[in-house]
Order: structure tokens, then C-alpha cells, then sequence
């Protein structure tokens, strides 16, 4: 079993809660309008995202996916600053540029995505390889759902990583459901550790909705990577418990099956297991359930208060220097260019 | 123009000198190390510098670009051979999507170089003879480049590597080993991206251009001031985002006549936003329409005589001139 200390196991719950408390919070915001764009959420799904990431050291890299919101309060990125990008704030990790969590902060090992699916790991191979030539023990780890390891930049990405041997652990959230497709109808294996195995690399099953579980099989993937042995694949096995995204009703899915995954509930499962083994006490569990709670309404009160970007600032930022010009037609004096022009009787012509 | 350096020796010495001066330049592609590359630009590379720096890879375009964008990221400077242009396309994704990007999005920039061989005349077939700097005209966070001379091709690469964006750089390969020229041994070559260059001066008509058909439309403006005694200019535009329009338009502003000669296909060509900018900055200047000599809206076909009709000649622009010279 895990072998971490009574405070990380209490960390390891708390981070749990955080992620579904702060996604109920992006639920009813959404449901308020207070929201741009979409929400995925990940709902039965934390304890892969949590349980991985927290296999990683400081100096390592994550490049999570749109249901990994755990990972990058792992990782730690506030809740604040997730609430501030769902809203499209000015002070979002992105300036409001971009959404969900399409965002990438060096300061805490962070890569975003990006939506074309399978993308991400192609670059994040790119880290590796940095880390690499510079000499450096450090190790990325990346998640790809089922249904994203079917575009052909997850295979080139999958095997260049393979191929150069590079510090990297994968893990496919078989999560059962890519939009509404189901996962056997995106692929012929029955296992999708025959996927893993393509690749030539240890690869290995481990129970998705129990955090500890992850936490092990990819602390020994992560520590594989550490000593220069390479890449590792991990098909951890879950549920995606609500649709693709808010308007996404999921009518396609049986409802025995989401009751028998609704038993396998990731944070109650590690509740349970935290107080039956004696490690975490109730009163403790409590504690830090009202420290999330607190957190997570004080976030909140400052995201809604804080302010929308100016039009202007998307002029900015595409290259190093230089923003693209004021468009003529929104310039104070339209017509000033003009000046220097000579009369018509002047230009000639043809 | 004369000389012992040809087009593709000044490419290799840019990449030489840049990864001799800076560790964290590194090169990436397709049988790039051992066998040193499909035209030998990178041979003896890997015996240099090493496998880490001199990285073969697997037949995969986006997962190559992929990796030079993670690197950006880390401080490298990466420079991802694709063996053909052509052969961008699988990593089309990886390009506009992530590489153009990333800065706008996250602040972190890709400052990467992807290079490779373009352009017609070798008889190449439809995949090995491409110009695909239309395809990638209307993404906002990339810049273009498209070399004509040897020392342009070894500064305006030592400028892209430098860089802190992502820069495609597009060598054409008619011109790798055709031209020849003495570049300074005791200064440092080194071309700013997004200057045009002057290729041949004129009053009469100014001819925008750029890559190999920088030669043709000189060879027009020769036989024009022979036969015409027309004097034509021709603008070697050498990058292409960004694009000098204060070069074009100060030429265009000073002769009254303007063709835009390119290789590319003429429908969505460049030439077409060329000359929109030209009717925005210097309509009241031009004494004629202006207008397009380009290749036809055909895929490059293989067959010698097939290929040389789909291609720009040298009389399609005299001819299109001397409509302007009218």
C-alpha cells in the first residue's frame, strides 16, 4: 500500500475534495450565467488526476488534460485562478485569452493543452527531451483520455517518447466515453493495456477511482523515469460520471452502468478507507472539509469581483514584441493617412 | 552572381556557426544525423555535436514539431528539418494551432525554426515541390522566410534561430546548389527578418518577388532594358511575415507600375494581399493595374514539359510588363 504519512493521506482527501468541491462551484456559476464558454468537468475521475500527480516531485512537468482539474490543484494552481479562467477575468492564468484550463505556467511545471486532441504530449515529449540534454533527473507525466489516444499526434507522440526513451509516464484515462462515443466503438481492443503495449514500454492497469492505487503505479512509473529508464504507460480504469460538458445530458449512457460506477465513488471510497484503517479521524476529516468549504467560498467572493479584461489587450501578445495595429477603422482620425495622398488630377492614370 | 559558397553551404554555416556559438541550439528531423540529411545539409553534424543535439527521428512530422515547441518552452532553440516541405502538412496541427499560439494563449513563447525545402523546377512530382507559405499567410503568430541569395540564406537563418517566435524558413532547393557565392569570411552575416532587399534598381516598373523567381524576374528586367529600354525593379521581398509593405510601397509610390511575381498558385497567393496592401497604401500613385504573374491553380506536376508549363517563365513576366509598360 501507499506509502505515505498520516498528513499527505490528509492531503492527498483534501485535494480530492477540493476538486470536486471547486467543479459543484463551476456547476452552479454556470448555471448563473457567471461563466464564458463551456465546462467539462470530471466527476468520478478525480482520484486518477489527484493520485498521479502527486506522485511528482517539485521540479517535474504535468501536462493535464480537460478532465484533470485535481492534477493542477496538485500542482498548485488556486482555486481562485481556475475560477478567474472559466470566467474570462483579465487576471486569469491566461489574461482571458484562452479557456478551461489551456494554459501553461513554467513556475509550477504546468503545460496546457490545447483542444486538437493528442497534441499535447508531442510537445510535452519536447520537455523531456530538455531535461534531457540539460542532464536533469526530472520527469513529465501526462494524461490522455481512451478516446484522444485514437488521433494520430497521440501515436506519433506515444512513440517518439518511446522511441528516445524519454522521462515521460502516460496515463490513458479509460473513462469509457468519448463524447458520446463508446469506448468500443472507437477501437477494437477489448484491453486498452493492448493500446499500452504497442509501444514497447512497461505498461500497467491500475483501478482509476482509487487514488491510493494510482498514486502507487505511478510513483514506480515516475521513479522508472527518474532513473533514465524511460517511458511508462498506465491505463487507469474510471468513469466519466456526467456528459462531455454542461449541455450534454449523456441519454446515451445505460443507467444501470452509472449506478454500478456511482458504488465506486473516488473520495467517498478514500474517506472510507482513511477512517476503517485508523489513519484519519472523523473529527479530522471534518476539519479539513471545512477548510475546503471556506477556501472555496472565499475564492469565489474574489473572482466575482475581479475585472473583465479591456477590448485593447487582444492586440498584445502575439509575438515577443509588437502589437498588431489598431484596426484603420477604429483609429481617432480614420481619414489621417490620407493627408499625404496626392489630388486625383495629380496620380495620372492609365 | 560568382563564388565557392552555394545557397545550401551558406544554410549549413548559419546552422554550423549558430550551434557552435549557442548550446542550446539543437537540430531535429528525419535522417538528419547519421546520413546527414535527404540533401546533406547536416552531414557531419552528428560527429560534432553529438546525438543529443543532432536528433534522428521517426517519420513523424507533428510529434517533431511537437518536441521543438516543448523545448522552446524550456530555453532551447531548436531547429525541426522537415525533409521535404511538403511534408509539413502532417504537422499543420502542431503549427497553427500550438506553436502560433502558445504566446497569445500563455505567455510562453516558441521561439523554434522549421525548415526544409521548397519550390519547383526539379521535377518533383506534387509532393516534393511545394510552396506552402499560403497555407500559413492567415495565422497570426508566425513568421515566413524565403531566402533568394546564399547570404540571405545564411543571415535571415542566423536571425530566425535567434528569434523568440516561431519561424518558417523555406529554402528552395532549385537554388541549392545553382548559386554560388563569396560571403565575408571576417564578418558576421546576419540579415533582420522582415526587411526586403533591393535585387535590381528601376524608375519604371517595380517587380515584387521573392525565392527563386528573384532570378527570372531578373532576367525579365535584363531582356526589357535591352529590348524596351524600360528600366524594371525588382524587390526581393526575402521575408514574408512580415512583410516590408513600406519597401513595396515606396517602390510601388516611385515607378507607378507593379507586378507580383510568386511560384505559388495563384488563387488565395500572396500576391493577392500584396497587392490589396499596395491599393490601401498607394492607389492614387499607380499609373496601371496591378497585377499577378503566378503559378497555375493546378497541383506541381511531374513530367518535365507539364511542370515547366505550370511554372512562372521569364516571358510571362516580360509579357505581363510590357502590358504595364504600355
Amino acid at each position: 500500500m501507499a506509502s505515505l504519512n498520516r498528513e499527505q493521506l490528509r492531503d492527498l482527501y483534501r485535494f480530492l475534495l477540493l476538486t470536486r468541491g471547486l467543479e459543484e462551484w463551476l456547476d452552479r456559476l454556470f448555471k448563473q450565467d457567471q461563466i464564458v464558454g463551456n465546462l467539462c468537468r470530471s466527476l468520478g475521475q478525480e482520484a486518477t488526476a489527484v493520485g498521479s500527480a502527486f506522485a511528482l516531485g517539485e521540479q517535474d512537468w504535468l501536462a493535464p488534460s480537460a478532465r484533470d482539474l485535481g492534477a493542477l490543484l496538485v500542482r498548485g494552481v488556486r482555486p481562485r485562478e481556475m475560477l478567474l479562467q472559466y470566467m474570462a477575468r483579465a487576471s486569469s492564468p491566461s489574461g482571458g485569452k484562452d479557456e478551461v484550463d489551456h494554459f501553461t505556467i513554467p513556475e509550477l511545471g504546468l503545460l496546457g493543452p490545447i483542444s486538437p486532441l493528442g497534441t499535447q504530449l508531442c510537445v510535452l515529449n519536447g520537455v523531456a527531451l530538455a531535461f534531457r540534454m540539460r542532464g536533469e533527473a526530472r520527469v513529465c507525466l501526462t494524461y490522455q483520455g481512451e478516446g484522444e489516444t485514437r488521433t494520430g499526434a497521440s501515436h506519433e507522440g506515444l512513440n517518439f517518447a518511446a522511441a528516445q526513451r524519454l522521462p515521460i509516464v502516460v496515463i490513458i484515462e479509460h473513462n469509457r466515453w468519448a463524447y458520446s462515443t463508446r469506448s468500443d466503438q472507437e477501437a477494437a481492443v477489448a484491453d486498452w493495456l493492448d493500446v499500452a503495449s504497442a509501444y514497447g514500454v512497461p505498461a500497467a492497469t491500475v483501478d482509476g477511482n482509487d487514488a491510493l492505487a494510482v498514486y502507487d503505479e505511478s510513483q514506480r512509473a515516475v521513479g522508472r523515469a527518474r532513473r533514465g529508464d524511460g517511458m511508462t504507460i498506465i491505463v487507469a480504469e474510471t468513469y466519466r460520471m456526467l456528459g462531455q460538458d454542461q449541455h450534454d445530458a449523456q441519454d446515451y449512457v445505460p443507467e444501470a452502468e452509472l449506478q454500478g460506477w456511482k458504488a465506486r465513488d473516488p473520495v467517498s471510497g478514500l474517506e472510507q478507507y482513511l477512517v476503517d484503517s485508523g489513519f484519519v479521524s472523523r473529527a479530522a476529516l471534518a476539519v479539513v472539509k471545512e477548510g475546503v468549504r471556506r477556501e472555496l467560498a472565499q475564492a469565489v467572493d474574489e473572482a466575482l469581483s475581479a475585472p473583465m479584461p479591456d477590448g485593447d489587450e487582444a492586440r498584445f501578445g502575439t509575438f515577443d514584441r509588437d502589437a498588431v495595429p489598431v484596426p484603420w477603422t477604429r483609429r481617432e482620425a480614420v481619414y489621417d493617412d490620407l493627408s499625404e495622398r496626392p489630388a486625383a488630377s495629380e496620380a495620372g492614370g492609365p | 552572381m560568382s563564388g565557392t559558397t552555394t545557397y545550401l553551404e551558406a544554410i549549413r554555416e548559419a546552422i554550423w556557426e549558430e550551434m557552435k556559438t549557442d548550446p542550446d541550439v539543437f537540430i531535429m528531423g528525419e535522417d538528419i544525423g547519421t546520413y546527414g540529411g535527404a540533401f546533406k545539409i547536416t552531414e557531419g553534424f552528428l560527429e560534432e555535436f553529438g546525438p543529443d543535439r543532432v536528433i534522428d527521428t521517426p517519420i513523424s512530422e507533428a510529434a517533431i514539431v511537437g518536441a521543438a515547441i516543448g523545448a522552446a518552452h524550456m530555453g532551447f532553440k531548436p531547429i525541426a528539418e522537415m525533409q521535404f516541405i511538403d511534408f509539413i502538412a502532417p504537422a499543420f496541427d502542431m503549427i497553427v494551432n500550438f506553436a502560433a499560439k502558445v504566446r497569445y494563449r500563455t505567455g510562453v513563447g516558441a521561439g523554434l525554426v522549421i525548415r526544409g525545402p521548397c519550390g519547383g523546377g526539379a521535377h518533383a512530382g506534387p509532393f516534393h515541390s511545394q510552396n506552402v507559405e499560403s497555407y500559413f499567410a492567415n495565422v497570426a503568430g508566425l513568421k515566413m522566410v524565403a531566402p533568394a541569395t546564399a547570404y540571405d540564406a545564411k543571415g535571415l537563418l542566423k536571425a530566425a534561430i535567434r528569434d523568440p517566435d516561431p519561424v518558417l524558413f523555406f529554402e528552395h532547393k532549385y537554388l541549392y546548389r545553382r548559386i554560388k557565392e563569396t560571403l565575408p569570411q571576417d564578418e558576421e552575416v546576419f540579415v533582420p527578418l522582415g526587411e526586403a532587399r533591393t535585387h535590381r534598381p528601376g524608375s519604371d516598373l517595380t517587380l515584387v518577388t521573392y525565392g527563386a523567381m528573384v532570378y527570372k524576374a531578373e532576367q525579365a528586367a535584363e531582356r526589357i532594358a535591352e529590348e524596351d529600354g524600360a528600366e524594371l525593379e525588382v524587390l526581393d521581398l526575402r521575408s514574408l511575415r512580415p512583410l516590408d509593405t513600406a519597401a513595396i510601397v515606396e517602390s510601388v509610390r516611385r515607378t507607378g507600375r507593379v507586378l507580383v511575381v510568386h511560384e505559388a498558385p495563384r488563387f488565395g497567393g500572396l500576391a493577392g494581399e500584396i497587392i490589396a496592401q499596395i491599393c490601401e497604401e498607394a492607389f492614387e500613385w499607380l499609373d496601371t493595374p496591378p497585377r499577378r504573374v503566378t503559378a497555375l491553380d493546378t497541383p506541381i506536376p511531374f513530367s518535365p514539359p507539364l511542370e515547366e508549363y505550370y511554372l512562372p517563365q521569364t516571358d510571362d513576366i516580360i509579357a505581363a510588363a510590357r502590358w504595364q509598360l504600355d
